[in-house]
């Protein structure tokens, strides 16, 4: 396994990804992805990639799915010119708006589509993981569509920090498990989800929430989240008369922003990048920048960049936002990080609460503390690029962090920036 | 054995012959687990010395943050491991230098610890500390060719496992590679829930037996002497994971227990 690149193979990996050529045979992005899970697992892997081989790009599939994207999602979602964030900014921005999406973000559009696909492959029940709720949610609400039962594994300490969610999934119809184990948030939640489904791989389909994971997960997952950017891509075309100059999108496990830039991946005028949490500082422990920080490694099924020690132990992470606090990458973000396609930057805890207090002022638009990460880059990258059109996903709303919000932004003096 | 036979044999043919020799005599091997270092670090070498003079071969666990395929046991060992400070260098470092058993050790790890030591400098470093094998359970067949190649420069065995979900085609390739033994996981599910053994079970085992050339080990969920009994007829061996752990945690004596899984010596 590669630990590093040539100038040489780097220009061959972006050939390659532009040419739609990953993942390959072997799941592999480049270097990245494959399938480290226990052997139990296998089977159940060859069957959820036949039955994507057979489904997924079916009239049939599509038709069903498009109609629950429609009528039920609420796709296509708005792309919004931010007027007010563009002159504060000396720029020209623009708002992919999945926080309108049902359940309050792009989380659902994974949900509904394997959903639909689990009830193709025959399964009997769903399990999920999830850190910041908003795929318990989407999860949830999903298996209530479709009438599947769902059991949700979430952190004991994302419970806490994420209580409303919390009740949301359980008055959709599931059942939300507390993991005491481990790191406690999604990383363990995720852990546990494995262990479920090791112990009943036929009957139980895993319903993972981001473009992690063994093969083919963060092929579906792609496949499933890259309506973002092809809406996106044909409203800026439609709405503001041109391609954007420059693509954010936040990145935890990296499913919004996967989703949102394969389909610029291929413009060459457009620039891409991907905001991960900075956490508290760039010490190890103290954030969730991957990309930023990170070694390739093998955590929960595939082979990306991972926050770890000398000894190959996995670190525990900080971060403000719950959905971004996770160790590992999505193996795809791995491969545009070493093509060079896709500059990952990280923006702090502090930085991220500032954007989105501004955001919901210009805006009227209160996002996720996850994607307040991008808007916070943004900013940074308007000051030194005038008048460009900037494309930010904004990838959920921010209702679901009121308690986080309450302790900082809103808080008598504990506030870490200021409103 | 002395150093020179140790030299001459190549290590994973260690584990074959340890396997065979308690066949021999009419037993079914026991291939012992322990997490290195858990549940007292300080205590690593004699627990090693006690449950390797009453097991056949010793596997010994690397400790891991996220044990995918391990229940709660092997979960709160491993923590407890990381808690000490053990480490895949520390653990090699101690087996380097101590009197090792008799019974020939196994390294059970999940990949990551093995990445970041590097397969370049692994399988000798595992050689001189008296590994003769490795089991990692995250690292399936399909995407095992580095590291056994790696591992085989100094005849170290890669153990690969066989599931009841194994389909045929799959359990025979996985056969075919395997060295030391196959692993033959009892059930699907994770480590240390207790399994009967019923019809089905002992089908599937049969079937292992069947199509691998090594000898066939059966573990996950192995607790007592009647398990053993049921067992024997099916398989080479029995592998005891976390119902020896949860005896070191509560200070119980290993080799007796591992001597009351002998059905009958």
């Amino acid at each position: 396994m590669k630990s590093s690149i040539s100038q040489q193979e780097s220009a061959q990996l972006l050939a390659d990804e532009v040419a739609g050529k990953f993942p390959d045979a072997k799941g592999r992005f480049g270097p990245f992805g494959g399938r480290y899970v226990p052997e139990t697992l296998i089977p159940a892997l060859d069957r959820l990639e036949a039955g994507i081989r057979e489904h997924l790009r079916s009239t049939d599939f599509q038709a069903e799915l498009t109609r629950e994207l429609t009528s039920w999602v609420g796709r296509p979602t708005a792309l919004s010119h931010a007027a007010r964030l563009s002159a504060a900014w000396g720029a020209d921005v623009w708002l992919k708006r999945e926080d309108l999406a049902h359940t309050g973000a792009h989380k659902i559009n994974n949900a509904i589509g394997q959903a639909l696909l689990a009830k193709r492959l025959g399964a009997k029940r769903i399990i999920a993981e999830t850190g910041a709720g908003q795929h318990g949610v989407a999860s949830a609400a999903a298996c209530a569509r479709i009438g599947l039962p769902c059991t949700v594994y979430m952190g004991a300490v994302d419970m806490e920090r994420q209580a409303p969610n919390v009740g949301r999934i359980k008055l959709l119809g599931a059942e939300v498990v507390p993991v005491t184990g481990g790191d406690r948030t999604l990383r363990a939640a995720i852990d546990e989800a494995l262990r479920d489904w090791v112990s009943d791989p036929i009957d139980t389909y895993y319903l993972i929430g981001s473009a992690v994971g063994p093969h083919p997960y963060p092929w579906l997952v792609r496949e499933l989240q890259s309506v973002i950017g092809r809406e996106a891509r044909a409203q800026m075309l439609a709405q503001a008369g041109a391609l954007p100059d420059v693509v954010f999108a936040c990145v935890g496990g990296g499913s919004n922003a996967i989703g949102s830039f394969v389909p610029f991946v291929g413009d060459q005028s457009v620039e891409i990048v991907g905001v991960e949490a900075g956490g508290t500082s760039s010490a190890l422990g103290r954030n969730a920048a991957t990309l930023v920080y990170g070694r390739p490694g093998v955590l929960q099924g595939s082979y990306s960049l991972l926050l770890q020690d000398a000894d190959g132990q996995i670190q525990e992470t900080e971060s403000v936002s719950a959905g971004l606090d996770y160790p590992g990458v999505g193996p795809e973000h791995s491969l545009l990080l070493w093509a060079g396609r896709v500059r990952y930057e990280s923006a702090t805890d502090g930085e991220a609460l500032a954007a989105l207090a501004e955001c919901s002022r210009l805006e009227g638009i209160l996002p996720a503390i996850e994607s307040a990460h991008a808007f916070a880059r943004a900013k940074r990258w308007a000051e030194r690029h005038p008048m460009k059109r900037i494309l930010i996903t904004l990838s959920g709303r921010g209702d679901k962090d009121m308690s986080t919000l309450q302790r900082t932004l809103l808080g008598d003096n504990g506030g870490r920036a200021q409103l | 054995m002395s150093e020179q036979r140790e030299q001459s044999v190549a290590p994973h043919e260690r584990i074959t012959a340890a396997i065979t020799a308690a066949n021999t005599r009419g037993q079914p091997a026991i291939v012992a687990f322990l997490t290195a270092g858990y549940p007292a670090k300080d205590k690593f070498r004699a627990h090693l010395t006690e449950i390797g003079a009453a097991a056949d071969v010793v596997e010994i666990g690397v400790p891991f943050t996220d044990p995918m395929a391990d229940g709660m046991t092997i979960q709160r060992s491993s923590q407890g491991a990381l808690a000490q400070g053990v480490t895949l260098r520390w653990l090699l470092g101690e087996l380097h230098d101590m009197p090792r058993p008799q019974a020939p050790l196994i390294l059970m790890s999940y990949l990551n610890p093995l990445l970041a030591f590097g397969f370049d400098e692994l399988p000798a470093a595992a050689q001189r500390a008296g590994i003769c094998g490795f089991i990692v359970p995250d690292l399936p067949y399909d995407e095992s060719d580095d590291f056994r190649r790696a591992l085989r420069r100094e005849g170290v065995a890669l153990i690969q496992m066989a599931t009841p979900v194994t389909t045929d085609k799959r359990l025979r390739e996985v056969a075919a590679v395997s060295e030391g033994f196959l692993y033959a996981v009892t059930m699907t599910g994770t480590t240390g829930k207790s399994v009967a053994v019923p019809q089905e079970v002992t089908t599937y085992l049969d079937r292992v037996t069947a199509v691998s050339p090594v000898p066939v080990c059966a573990g996950f969920g192995i607790r007592s002497v009647t398990q053993v009994r049921d067992l024997q007829k099916h398989v080479a061996g029995v592998i005891v994971g976390s119902a020896l752990v949860e005896v070191l945690e509560q200070g119980g004596d290993p080799g007796a227990f591992l001597r009351s899984l002998r059905p009958g010596e």
